[in-house]
């Protein structure tokens, strides 16, 4: 995740970025004006160009602000939904793999193994690398510790033996914590001599896990189908834009515009919903959380949990918009591909 | 400058908009194409400005061969072209200056170039103190005015018009004729499709005559067979 988000930013920080600042622009112009070679020049008439349309691609915008407010907030929705879940999901995940760090193996001896035997079995499996401790509980212990803890002091008395065995508690080194790894050890455990059953309670851990698993694949398909709603609705609002301003792409068509310039404001147009899509995503979602943090703050904490929903920090949120106007971008130029070829200022040459 | 060669232009299988048309222009030579409504002066103007392609034969623009010109390459060779339309195909959302800009900033030229340009283009046709206004407030013959500075605020080598006087009086129509004729004073070869007959003869330059698709007054001899020239 970091990743790849200091690649994006990288990049960004090399693209001359749209967001029109003063500064910035009058630095551009001071370096053109010390070299002046014409590729230079045009290389900034270029960028002024594109700089120009920009703005004016925002400020159309804003100029029907109701509009344009109402497509933010579906994509905002749109984009919101699936992010927040994949924030749960982050922070499920997060608690799994806490409780799986402390998972134990308890290893329970033969009944007919002495306390000095049983003794000698522990150091041995002391001695593996990918143990860290392991703690004897000799069978009259455990039943002392059963007796107090179960209340069915009385009811013991009845039985003649101890019917306990002995029993190894073992903790793996945090390299074998791995589901893999603690499967491994105790398939290694359960080989040894003097060792009747070998007891993991890591079951529930994989049925979390499972599910967690099946919730991903469900949030990204979601995730999905609403990126695809995303394109479709700027795309749909693009194209309506494209046919409000019919004239214009005619006349630019006939004075010689290319396909590219043709095409620009549209694409920038998609970009800018596109960031004020990410951003009404933001905010709803930073408001779900304010919204939320309470209750599962006091359900963690009856579950003595140290589970708390993570918010998409600075990064998420600057991936999030990024995301939101690559998708605004890739709406607007679907509309732009399948409708602006059928303006052909063939139909205004009459006469 | 302009080169029809054997140019025939069929639409559909019994719809022949234009039938084996020779004629050249030449570097600052101005001419009418006239002839009846529907008689090919539009199709004859579109396939200058590559809107269409011929269905035989060859145009030649500034020595281009547009029959064979890719798709993307249209664009560039309509830099060269300007165009006047009869309806003059102004912006009402901008103003005069930004109008007539609009083929500068197509090319990509510096903001500085632009005000320069767009300034004389304007004071060519005298509507340089209006240049912040917007054309809807224009009177007609300033509206076409307006067009003209747009079609020749890049300089382009070739200059059309489509009815260019066809909504103004016979005053400002010779206004208007006074400005393309100092344009082909420059080198620009201008051709005015037009039925003004009035206007034509007034001016006594060299005129095409379509008939039914077929060049029958002002062009060249054809090379074989087909409809002849006078």
């Amino acid at each position: 995740m970091v990743n790849w988000l200091s690649v994006v930013i990288a990049l960004w920080r090399e693209v001359p970025v749209a967001i029109d600042s003063k500064s910035k622009a009058d630095n551009r112009r001071g370096a053109a004006k010390q070299a002046k070679s014409p590729l230079n020049s045009q290389a900034r008439s270029y960028l002024d160009h594109h700089r120009k349309v920009a703005r004016e691609s925002a400020r159309r915008l804003l100029k029907t602000p109701v509009a344009s407010l109402m497509t933010w907030t579906v994509m905002g929705v749109a984009l919101a939904l699936p992010v927040a879940l994949l924030l749960l999901l982050g922070s499920l995940q997060g608690v799994s793999a806490g409780w799986e760090s402390s998972a134990r193996i308890t290893s329970y001896l033969a009944m007919d193994l002495s306390v000095e035997q049983a003794s000698e079995l522990s150091d041995e499996v002391a001695r593996d690398g990918r143990i860290t401790s392991v703690q004897l509980v000799a069978r009259d212990q455990a039943l002392a510790e059963f007796r107090a803890s179960s209340g069915l002091g009385e009811a013991l008395d009845f039985l003649g033996d101890n019917p306990l065995p002995h029993t190894l508690l073992i903790t793996p080194q945090d390299s074998a914590r791995s589901a893999e790894g603690v499967q491994a050890l105790v398939t290694y455990i359960e080989g040894i001599d003097g060792i009747e059953r070998v007891q993991v309670d890591l079951g529930w851990l994989q049925r979390l896990n499972a599910m967690t698993d099946i919730l991903a694949r469900a949030v990204w398909a979601l995730a999905i189908l609403l990126g695809a709603a995303v394109i479709l609705v700027i795309g749909n609002t693009v194209r309506l834009a494209i046919e409000n301003r019919r004239d214009e792409i005619l006349v630019a068509k006939l004075v010689g515009g290319t396909d590219a310039f043709v095409r620009r404001p549209f694409l920038y147009a998609g970009a800018w919903f596109g960031l004020g899509g990410g951003v009404v995503a933001w905010l709803l979602i930073q408001a779900s959380l304010w919204w939320l943090s309470g209750p599962i703050e006091r359900l963690a904490g009856l579950y003595r949990s140290e589970f708390s929903l993570q918010g998409p920090g600075f990064e998420g949120a600057l991936a999030l918009i990024i995301v939101a106007m690559l998708l605004g971008w890739l709406g607007a130029w679907v509309a732009v591909k399948r409708h602006l070829d059928d303006i052909d200022p063939g139909d205004i040459a009459g006469g | 400058m302009i080169e029809f060669r054997q140019v025939t232009k069929r639409y559909d299988s019994d719809h022949t908009a234009l039938r084996q048309v020779n004629f050249h222009l030449d570097r600052g030579e101005l001419a009418f194409l006239t002839g009846h409504s529907g008689a090919g002066k539009s199709t004859l103007l579109k396939l200058i400005m590559v809107m269409e392609r011929p269905t035989a034969g060859e145009v030649v623009v500034g020595g281009q061969r547009l029959n064979s010109l890719p798709k993307r390459q249209i664009p560039y060779i309509r830099r060269h072209i300007g165009v006047v339309f009869q309806n003059h195909q102004l912006l009402f959302d901008r103003t005069v200056f930004d109008n007539v800009a609009m083929p500068l900033e197509v090319m990509g030229a510096s903001p500085r170039d632009i005000g320069r340009r767009v300034r004389a283009a304007l004071d060519k046709v005298g509507l340089l103190s209006k240049e912040k206004m917007n054309p809807m407030q224009l009177s007609g013959g300033e509206q076409q005015r307006v067009g003209i500075a747009r079609a020749v605020v890049n300089k382009p080598p070739v200059l059309l018009a489509d009815e260019p006087t066809g909504n103004l009086d016979p005053e400002l129509s010779a206004d208007i004729m006074q400005l393309f004729t100092e344009f082909s004073q420059v080198g620009v070869t201008v051709l005015i499709a037009t039925h003004d007959i009035a206007l034509i003869n007034e001016m006594g330059r060299r005129r095409l005559t379509l008939d039914h698709g077929e060049l029958v007054v002002g062009g060249d001899r054809p090379l074989a067979g087909g409809a002849g020239g006078h």
